[in-house]
């Protein structure tokens, strides 16, 4: 295969990988919203914690569209066979996510039909689902999925597609494997701490921010105990390798221990990203004036998830394991667009760091002074 | 017994998708239409440090923030839909359909989600000019996200700038330029955005003749109603043009889709445009779709059984022609594919070949009546009707409510404020009535020519689909409903008490 070929199929998987690990630091505004009824006592409590994830969402929001849309365009046979085949998990996904677009606006409005409360147990469900339910289907990825591909249909006129669920559960039988709902535990209580941690610095009220301290020892030895859990688990466990030559998928014993051992960058990213999330949260705990947790669990986070997405497709992996029949799994080779889309696509990406730079400027104009409950009383458009 | 698609699974997943998508309509013209209005108005504000136009523009920016999340929540569910129940498509057109979507990510969504943040909270935090360059950047976002939407929607309507690959059984883009630039899309991109301007100006100017109904906001609302008709009869002029070169593509590239608009089953040379019942003009409808009072249009019997002179000086190919050469590109890829296996190279060239050969007909081979290639008469013909006669409607509407406004009697004219109130669900009729026609006339094509909705779809139980149709449809009626009673109370409550 033409090495340009290959390089730039590598190039779109760490792209989408890092869009992926944006979106699990970015879940921070659901692991917030999930702690909104234990965090806020008090209405005015409750308003300054969804004031400052609110200021946020459309963030989560658009790396999710933009993830989807990137996996699209560069790897269409993922999206083809993951979202036609584990059609209910996307789906109870995707509802959970509508739900909480309306529900900052909506809520504090006149006439809103479903009352203030209600749009607040929005957030919650949302906060609490997704996730839960993106952790699990990423787990999907180390631990397979029970799906067909066979690009043959397509002659066949009565039955043309080509990728089919193996089971009638689409996407629901995630949760019979329990090492999904571990990594699903693991993202959900991740994104209690990131959500407490962004709160603590975000909002400048005294009772909240000694009960964000308080919770963030509660929600860390539940994820400590989930994610090393998966990740001993998942370094120790048999994994799905594709043959150099032969491009045949096969179980290797130690996969993707090996792929750490084998590509030393990323076991340096991980474990610097492991380091950050653990200094981000160890300080924040026994520091009751330190802020800027946050941004070490976040940037920790990004490498941690960064270097793991990036281990499941590297290193001749399959990333998106089939289960039913080892063949039709997918690997970067044989699920990725042609070699003028990628690079067409590549050069659209050049764009990504502009992007990513007035991010940056427009939240940090926003958030230079924390959120007060005296600002929120002034502010026109407060939620 | 061979497997086949349950027919029942494709409708549903037809209609979920239409549902979704006439609900996602409801909210984003108002988006489009709203930001180029605030943006003009908080320019005013800066140019002239008149306070006025900031309490303005701040009572818009709050009906468009209402708007807004429903817009987005829809939207997302959109896109994803092209997965969870188009997933054949997704794969045999990814390569060309998800590079428009995934730039719409990277360079709209993020610009969006960015400033419409600056927008809404940073009046106290960042500098006025900062703001003002804030609220253009959130509308030039949602504007360059209808780009490529409609980039990606034109490619259905005309698919050009790609290859098929047999070995990888899918369509594979050639030209970027092809695809992005090509002239459906820019003259879908300027009729779409302008009709939304449009909706946003209706939109304006009756919430603003409800307060002078009430003897209310007296100065926002003539000052409002001024702002907005002035774009909305720029947009309709420019809407109006665009929708004729339209007319032209349509003629030329998706016949039957005219056909269709027009109800017209045995067609010919000078043919006249039907307005309503026997009220005919004569040979109107050959000058709208050739641009010659004696050009050839081709009915619905007449694309059914071939034989007519086509623009290109070629001869029209019957449908059931069109079937037996598409069944004979699938076979033959059937055939290469085979061949391959067995590293025939002799037999893959030539399967190749007739691949080739028969490859502008393949989607045909997937159709299993000619009459499945029609699109529903009725439905589309009074669905062009709406869309035209409310458009020429507005046209006067908004030269109307401009000349007033020149003339200073907008304050004296109370007749005219129940009929801008009313107007404003016509506008939204009418952006409703457009897509009508632009993808009812479309089917049964996912992919015009190229692949039917049979053969786009995923592989799912017709039961799952159900379900989830009616999730979406009581929650997005919810989501309306609740989205009307908020803007409703916002509107009662006006900018004064803002």
């Amino acid at each position: 295969m033409d090495s340009t070929y290959i390089f730039l199929q590598n190039y779109w998987w760490f792209l989408v990988s890092l869009l992926g690990a944006l979106l699990v630091f970015l879940l921070f505004v659901q692991g917030g919203n999930s702690l909104l009824f234990r965090l806020g006592h008090t209405e005015e409590e409750r308003s300054l914690l969804v004031n400052s994830t609110g200021r946020k969402w459309e963030f989560t929001f658009t790396t999710l569209v933009t993830f989807g849309g990137a996996f699209f365009a560069s790897f269409p046979l993922f999206y083809s066979t993951s979202f036609g085949g584990a059609y209910w998990l996307w789906m109870i996904i995707l509802f959970s996510f509508v739900l909480q677009a309306v529900s900052y606006e909506f809520q504090s409005k006149l006439g809103n039909l479903l009352g203030k409360r209600t749009y607040q147990y929005f957030l919650v469900a949302n906060g609490v689902v997704g996730p839960v339910l993106l952790g699990a289907a990423v787990a999907t990825f180390f631990n397979g999925s029970n799906f067909l591909v066979d690009k043959a249909n397509m002659s066949e006129q009565l039955m043309p597609v080509i990728s089919s669920w193996a089971n009638g559960w689409h996407g629901l039988d995630a949760f019979a494997d329990p090492w999904n709902i571990v990594l699903g535990l693991a993202v959900f209580f991740l994104a209690r701490l990131l959500g407490t941690l962004y709160f603590l610095n975000n909002v400048h009220h005294v009772e909240l921010n000694g009960r964000c301290r308080r919770q963030l020892i509660t929600d860390a030895v539940p994820f400590l105990l989930f994610f090393l859990a998966f990740v001993i688990r998942t370094l120790v466990k048999d994994g799905f390798a594709v043959h150099p030559e032969t491009q045949a998928i096969v179980m290797a014993p130690y996969k993707y221990f090996h792929n750490l051992t084998d590509m030393p960058l990323l076991l340096v990213l991980f474990l610097l990203g492991v380091a950050g999330v653990l200094f981000g949260l160890v300080k924040s705990i026994f520091s009751v004036t330190y802020t800027k947790g946050i941004w070490f669990a976040g940037t920790g986070t990004v490498l941690t998830v960064l270097a793991l997405l990036l281990s499941v497709g590297y290193n001749h992996t399959a990333y998106y394991p089939s289960t039913a029949d080892l063949q039709s799994s997918l690997t970067l080779a044989n699920s990725c667009s042609s070699l003028f889309t990628l690079k067409t696509m590549a050069y659209v990406s050049v764009l990504v760091p502009f992007v990513l730079a007035y991010i940056v400027y427009a939240w940090r104009a926003i958030d230079k002074k924390p959120i007060t409950a005296e600002e929120l009383k002034k502010d026109g458009h407060a939620y | 017994m061979l497997e086949s698609i349950d027919t029942s699974m494709i409708d549903w997943s037809r209609a979920q998708f239409a549902l979704t998508a006439m609900y996602h309509w409801l909210f984003v013209p108002l988006t489009l239409g709203l930001a180029v209005i605030m943006g003009l108005m908080e320019t005013l504000y800066v140019v002239t440090g008149n306070e006025f136009w900031k309490r303005t523009v701040k009572f818009w920016m709050k009906l468009f923030g209402i708007n807004f999340a429903v817009g987005v929540a829809t939207g997302l569910i959109l896109e994803f839909q092209f997965g969870t129940n188009w997933s054949n498509y997704s794969w045999f057109v990814g390569d060309i359909f998800g590079a428009p979507l995934a730039i719409e990510g990277i360079v709209a969504f993020f610009m969006e989600a960015t400033f419409i943040a600056v927008m809404f909270f940073g009046w106290d935090k960042v500098s006025k000019k900062f703001h003002l360059a804030s609220t253009w950047l959130t509308g030039l976002g949602a504007t360059f996200s209808a780009w490529w939407i409609l980039v990606a929607n034109s490619w259905m309507q005309y698919p050009v700038g790609m290859t098929f690959n047999p070995e990888t059984v899918r369509n594979e883009m050639t030209s970027f330029a092809a695809v992005a630039f090509s002239p459906v899309a820019v003259m879908k991109f300027i009729h779409t955005v302008l009709s939304c301007w449009m909706v946003g100006a209706v939109f304006v100017i009756g919430v603003s003749a409800w307060y002078l109904l009430r003897k209310r906001e007296k100065e926002f609302s003539l000052a409002s109603m001024k702002v907005a008709a002035a774009i909305g009869l720029f947009a309709t002029l420019v809407t109006a043009g665009s929708g004729d070169q339209s007319g032209v593509q349509v003629a030329r590239l998706q016949p039957m889709k005219l056909a269709a608009m027009e109800g017209l089953y045995d067609g010919g040379h000078s043919q006249p445009l039907t307005l309503i019942g026997d009220i005919k003009v004569p040979k109107m409808l050959s000058v709208l779709a050739t641009h010659s009072l004696d050009g050839y249009v081709p009915g619905i019997n007449n694309i059914l059984q071939g034989g007519y002179e086509l623009p290109d000086g070629g001869v029209a190919l019957s449908t059931v022609e069109k079937m037996h050469r598409g069944q004979q590109a699938i076979a033959a890829l059937a055939d290469f594919r085979q061949a391959k296996q067995e590293q025939d190279t002799v037999a893959m060239a030539h399967a190749r070949q007739t691949l080739d050969e028969n490859m502008p007909y393949f989607g045909y081979g997937y159709v299993k009546e000619p009459n499945d290639i029609v699109p529903s008469v009725g439905l589309m013909f009074w669905s062009f009707r709406v869309m035209v006669g409310l458009g020429m409607y507005f046209m006067a509407f908004f030269a109307l409510i401009l000349f007033l406004s020149w003339k200073h009697q907008l304050s004296k004219v109370d007749w005219l404020y129940p009929i801008a109130v009313a107007s404003i669900p016509l506008a939204y009729i009418a952006s409703q009535a457009g897509w009508i026609v632009a993808e009812v006339g479309r089917q049964p094509w996912a992919i015009q020519d190229m692949l039917p909705v049979n053969a786009a779809i995923s592989k799912l139980e017709a039961g799952s689909v159900q379900t989830t149709f009616f999730i979406f449809l009581i929650l997005f009626t919810v989501l309306l409903i609740a989205e009307i009673g908020i803007l409703l109370r916002a509107v009662k409550q006006g900018p004064g008490e803002h």
